[in-house]
């Protein structure tokens, strides 16, 4: 008994302690962000990096998620003969929640682990260290410009992801299912709000930007510098950004759909 | 030695220094002096803190008691913009090279310059290529790190550690696991560095014989205190059995081929229980 007070005692401070440092490490980066403004090169790079080089996986995710959706939709609205619908259903669940939600978890995948990764290693091999021997701050150098340009790039992959959906789902829709074409777009014009539907997936896929390249980057900041603890904090990446995703996503939808 | 005088002309000074990690005390109460414009070098075994002394000087880490004084600052109480100037002027050579992996050895040893300086491409490009023929490895400029050998990557990290002109550099173990003719061209080079650029040198090394070639006084460190000092004749003609040990590498003597265990008879004939 007294074990697992200790143990739970340990494991709730480090669990706090690592919190404490993660937030001192979000400060440092937000302070970081002013110097890198006026090196849009640095930003450049890893916008190319981190947001670019996810276009494909982005791209032909959304397609097959904006088709099953088709489908599904289809199959259900069709029973109730409301297959006019299917332009609304599909565009919503896309804007809304899929879009941001899958992007997130997608990024954290591809572009979150890569980032943990590549810090992680840096530190290893002593990059960080040397640079700021050199007097260079690799806040400012490296972790700065990544995780503004992760958050900027979220915003746009999800958008991305939705149009590619809501195409994927007139493709199999109208393409394939016989819902007339003109009935899903006009029936998606008049009922999808700007400000309910598009801002608030917006804001949704800001704050699991900002969440998400956080995570991966303070992952690899703070892992041990062996192969072992790299391929760790890789690990904790992904599993923790789509914890803080998922989580983040229920307590969001109920602040900004509640009162429907 | 004269303690009076060296700490006159020297250009660090680590005064009562103590340093732990978790239980283990690396540091207990070490002063020495390094001085202007010589080469001083630091030993001991693995483990007892050398690099750590490095990292300390440089400001990366905190001692808990005593101070260090580089050029008549105090690293450990400096503000954070005076240390990155005091940084400016120091470079360190590490162990792995620490070379920039996404860029070319071009842009390494540009990368201090373009950090700190305002200098026009055309400008940097003449010191860098400077640099890089002190080194030998003007031909090596487009070549990325991970298609250098070790000795190469050592050599243009030194290249990238004089780019703004340090008045020290900070050498961590540069001998370890060279080819003959590496270890040459760098024992070459520390040695030239030191004496046509006028810079203060510490290598920490355990490598007996080639830092006992060029340096001008030696420390040698064991159980995180001083256990000998001075030139590298007086070193080789201490009576500390321990330092003795040390730089003739005896298999045995005061520090023990065995680590501690239980009687070696008791020890086989007991029953096998794991401990």
């Amino acid at each position: 008994m007294i074990q697992f007070l200790q143990y739970l005692g340990k494991s709730t401070r480090t669990s706090f302690t690592k919190l404490g440092r993660g937030t001192y490490f979000l400060l440092q980066i937000i302070s970081g962000i002013l110097s890198v403004l006026p090196r849009p090169r640095l930003l450049l790079n890893q916008m190319y990096s981190v947001g670019v080089l996810s276009f494909l996986i982005i791209t032909i995710s959304g397609l097959f998620v904006g088709m099953v959706l088709g489908l599904q939709g289809y199959y259900t609205l069709s029973d109730f003969g409301a297959e006019e619908s299917l332009g609304v259903m599909v565009a919503a669940s896309l804007v809304r929640e899929l879009g941001p939600v899958v992007t997130a978890l997608l990024f954290a995948g591809r572009a979150g682990s890569a980032l943990t990764a590549e810090i992680g290693l840096m530190k290893a091999t002593e990059q960080l260290s040397g640079m700021e021997m050199m007097a260079v701050d690799p806040i400012k150098r490296i972790i700065s410009p990544r995780f503004l340009a992760g958050f900027l790039s979220m915003p746009l992959l999800a958008a991305l992801f939705s149009a590619v959906g809501i195409i994927g789902g007139q493709m199999v829709g109208s393409g394939l299912l016989g819902v007339d074409e003109g009935a899903y777009w006009s029936q998606m014009q008049n009922n999808l709000d700007f400000q309910d539907d598009i801002i608030n997936g917006v804001i949704k896929s800001i704050v699991f930007g900002f969440v998400a390249s956080w995570i991966a980057l303070f992952e690899g900041y703070d892992a041990i510098p062996t192969s072992e603890g790299v391929s760790r904090a890789t690990t904790r990446t992904v599993v923790n950004s789509a914890f803080s995703i998922l989580g983040l996503d229920f307590i969001l939808t109920t602040l900004m759909f509640g009162d429907d | 030695m004269d303690n009076s005088v060296s700490s006159q002309n020297s250009l660090v000074s680590v005064r009562n220094l103590s340093f732990s990690r978790g239980d283990k005390k690396i540091f207990d109460g070490i002063s020495l002096d390094i001085e202007r414009g010589k080469i001083t070098a630091i030993m001991g075994p693995s483990g007892t803190g050398k690099t750590t002394l490095l990292k300390l000087i440089g400001g990366q880490l905190y001692p808990e008691q005593g101070s260090i004084t580089v050029d008549g600052q105090n690293v450990h109480q400096l503000r954070r913009t005076d240390l990155y100037n005091l940084r400016k002027r120091m470079g360190m050579l590490f162990q792995s090279g620490a070379l920039l992996t996404d860029m070319s050895v071009y842009d390494n040893v540009a990368f201090p310059l373009r950090e700190h300086t305002h200098l026009p491409e055309s400008m940097i490009r003449t010191l860098v290529l400077m640099k890089l023929q002190a080194v030998g490895l003007r031909g090596a400029r487009n070549l990325m790190p991970n298609e250098l050998s070790g000795g190469m990557a050592r050599r243009i990290a030194l290249a990238r550690a004089i780019a703004l002109d340090p008045m020290m550099i900070l050498y961590d173990e540069p001998f370890t696991g060279q080819d003959p003719i590496s270890m040459g061209v760098l024992v070459h080079l520390i040695k030239a560095f030191n004496n046509i650029l006028g810079l203060t040198s510490i290598i920490v090394s355990h490598d007996v014989h080639d830092t006992s070639a060029i340096a001008d006084y030696i420390y040698v460190l064991s159980g995180g205190k001083i256990a000998g000092q001075g030139t590298p004749k007086e070193i080789q003609q201490s009576e500390s059995e321990w330092v003795q040990q040390f730089m003739t590498g005896a298999a045995d003597g005061p520090v023990h081929f065995h680590y501690p265990a239980k009687d070696y008879v008791d020890d086989l004939l007991s029953s096998g229980k794991r401990y």
